[in-house]
């Protein structure tokens, strides 16, 4: 079922109208009420009344991260405070975090959002949601919830953990609609089947499923253990939250909500816009937010838009799976990871150098990090113990720096490779682009 | 009478140890004992070779960790209770060893073993009281 026909199945010609009246309006709102859109603007050469085609987007200077994190916490605020209504931050595990703020309008849109991404896993008003991800300052949990409330399907507020006390509210409630990180999904997949149950015991029908990047894969194996269909789920914080885009029945590619969010791909080198179809970053704008539009921002996020219609009746644009990160930045086991953070929770320890290598593997369902560390005379002991010891402390510094476990290897000297002088330091091996 | 052992770090890996003992013995250094301490992912290579500075030398010239311990060399009787009463005298002493081992002498009746102590200079002297026959390096050298 579409929950908003109107909006999702407009054609591209009066798609683009949209866009273009909801670009424009969002620049000249920027430009008039925050001066740091103003600055950037004006440092750029460019103009709101600039923007006369969607052609001229281009034209427009980016917003990243970092932009983000120098207005932090409410820099980029387009209303007075008293119009925001509720908060949201990412979790600044690399120093300052990017608070969001929302509008009863902004909250009202991402109700929408997310509600046709409940519509396109087949929710309806008689749906039992159970909503998995975590509530609290991470937009995953709040996302759903707003867009069951708007739908009228009902939420059952989880949060994630607790998987004993999930399985028997997932049972007795006969819950149908399963929302978390996919991660999440096949460790309870995993414990139903401990638990003795099997697919056809379990009531799921459908499973969204984001926040993370994941595999077709590991798609087929929670399927095939929950019994479920899945849906992948995008967002981000910046933008919004969950709900940006989502999939449909088809499963192929996720329905941005372009009445809402104008997408390009941008090559993460020239940054030039990329035509129709080919790979690059994706860069989004909020076409109708109030409370923090963002303009072009770079999302450092690998992927490629299909424009044609889909079989399901929806016209808005796809974007397909998540590939990659433009950048160095890592996402393991759900969490923002930092070689930098790595590497200064290593150097904390006497005589380490920074001569190490990140390897991430996904020996199974989880995310693994192997952190290998060059041996120095300075670490180097006779004795076993010692070296134990040290690696222990090692594990301990890098759990603390990131909040994710770690196994440290010590390798010998040199034994890292190398490449033009500059030392590799991640290798990811998880294969995500299946 | 301390004796300097080499101890190497090595990776678990193929052809390790094998770079390891070739680096030394290519230079005509010969090994005179050798002991391998294993973890799951590396191991201690430990060493009393004729020429320890070259040693240092080859090995540092493959991009090994080197390290020089002191180490206690003893001559036990090749006989039920050799080492045991040599054992006898450090735990009387509230001597820790750390580790040992063991290879064989020219001479039939007595084996040499390799110990690492905590404090080798305090052990030293009451090894001596006991009797117990302490290896030189140049003991070693003839063997």
């Amino acid at each position: 079922m579409i929950w908003n026909e109107e909006a999702e199945c407009m054609s591209r010609e009066d798609k683009e109208e949209l866009q273009l009246a909801l670009f424009q309006k969002q620049v000249k709102t920027v430009y008039e009420k925050v001066p740091f859109y103003k600055k950037k603007f004006d440092d750029a050469g460019f103009h709101p009344d600039d923007l006369k085609t969607l052609n001229d987007v281009k034209k427009i200077p980016f917003t990243t991260k970092d932009d983000l994190r120098s207005a932090y916490p409410f820099g980029l605020f387009a209303v007075p405070e008293d119009e925001i209504i509720e908060l949201h931050s990412t979790s600044g595990t690399t120093g300052t975090p990017v608070v969001s703020g929302y509008t009863r309008h902004d909250i009202d849109v991402w109700g929408e959002c997310t509600g046709r991404a409940i519509w396109m896993a087949g929710g309806t008003k008689d749906s039992i949601i159970q909503n998995s991800y975590g509530y609290g300052l991470f937009t995953g949990g709040p996302g759903i919830d707003h867009g069951a409330k708007t739908t009228g399907a009902m939420v059952l507020p989880m949060s994630s953990g607790n998987t004993a006390r999930q399985m028997k509210m997932m049972m007795d409630l006969k819950c149908d609609i399963l929302t978390c990180t996919p991660s999440y999904a096949l460790y309870i997949a995993e414990s139903l089947e401990k638990a003795g149950y099997s697919p056809e015991d379990i009531p799921l029908k459908a499973g969204i499923f984001g926040a993370e990047m994941w595999t077709e894969e590991m798609r087929k194996e929670i399927e095939t253990k929950l019994g479920l269909k899945s849906h992948n789920i995008y967002g981000l914080t910046e933008m919004m939250g969950p709900g940006v885009a989502a999939e449909c029945d088809e499963q192929n590619g996720l329905h941005i909500q372009d009445d809402h969010f104008y997408a390009e791909i941008i090559d993460p080198d020239t940054l030039e816009n990329l035509p129709e179809g080919e790979t690059g970053e994706l860069v989004l704008t909020t076409l109708t937010k109030e409370g923090m539009p963002i303009i072009r921002f770079r999302t450092k996020d690998i992927t490629s838009l299909n424009y044609d219609s889909c079989p399901c009746g929806r016209t808005t644009i796809r974007m397909n799976r998540i590939t990659g990160r433009s950048d160095d930045k890592l996402k393991v086991k759900g969490v923002l990871v930092f070689p930098s953070q790595i590497e200064s929770a290593i150097l904390q320890v006497d005589g380490v150098t920074a001569n190490y290598l990140i390897h991430i593997t996904r020996p199974k369902i989880l995310d693994e990090i192997e952190v290998k560390i060059e041996i120095s005379p300075e670490t180097f002991s006779d004795e076993m113990r010692n070296l134990e010891t040290l690696q222990r402390e090692l594990e301990a510094k890098i759990h603390s720096a990131i909040g994710i476990k770690v196994d440290v290897s010590l390798v010998e000297p040199e034994s890292l490779p190398r490449s033009e002088g500059k030392a590799v330091r991640v290798i990811d091996d998880r294969n995500l682009d299946k | 009478m301390n004796v300097k052992q080499l101890s190497v770090f090595l990776e678990n890996k193929e052809g390790k140890l094998k770079s390891a003992v070739d680096a030394i013995s290519s230079k005509g250094i010969n090994i005179r004992a050798l002991s391998i301490a294993d973890s799951s992912k590396y191991g201690i290579l430990r060493l009393i070779v004729s020429d320890n500075e070259k040693a240092i030398k080859a090995l540092e010239e493959r991009k090994f960790v080197v390290k020089e311990t002191d180490v206690i060399v003893v001559g036990v009787k090749d006989e039920p209770n050799g080492l045991n009463s040599v054992l006898e005298v450090l735990e009387e002493a509230n001597v820790n060893v750390e580790y040992l081992y063991a290879f064989v002498s020219t001479q039939v009746d007595e084996a040499i073993v390799v110990m690492k102590i905590e404090n080798c200079k305090d052990v030293v002297p009451i090894l001596r009281e006991k009797n117990i026959k302490l290896l030189s390096k140049e003991d070693i050298d003839a063997i």
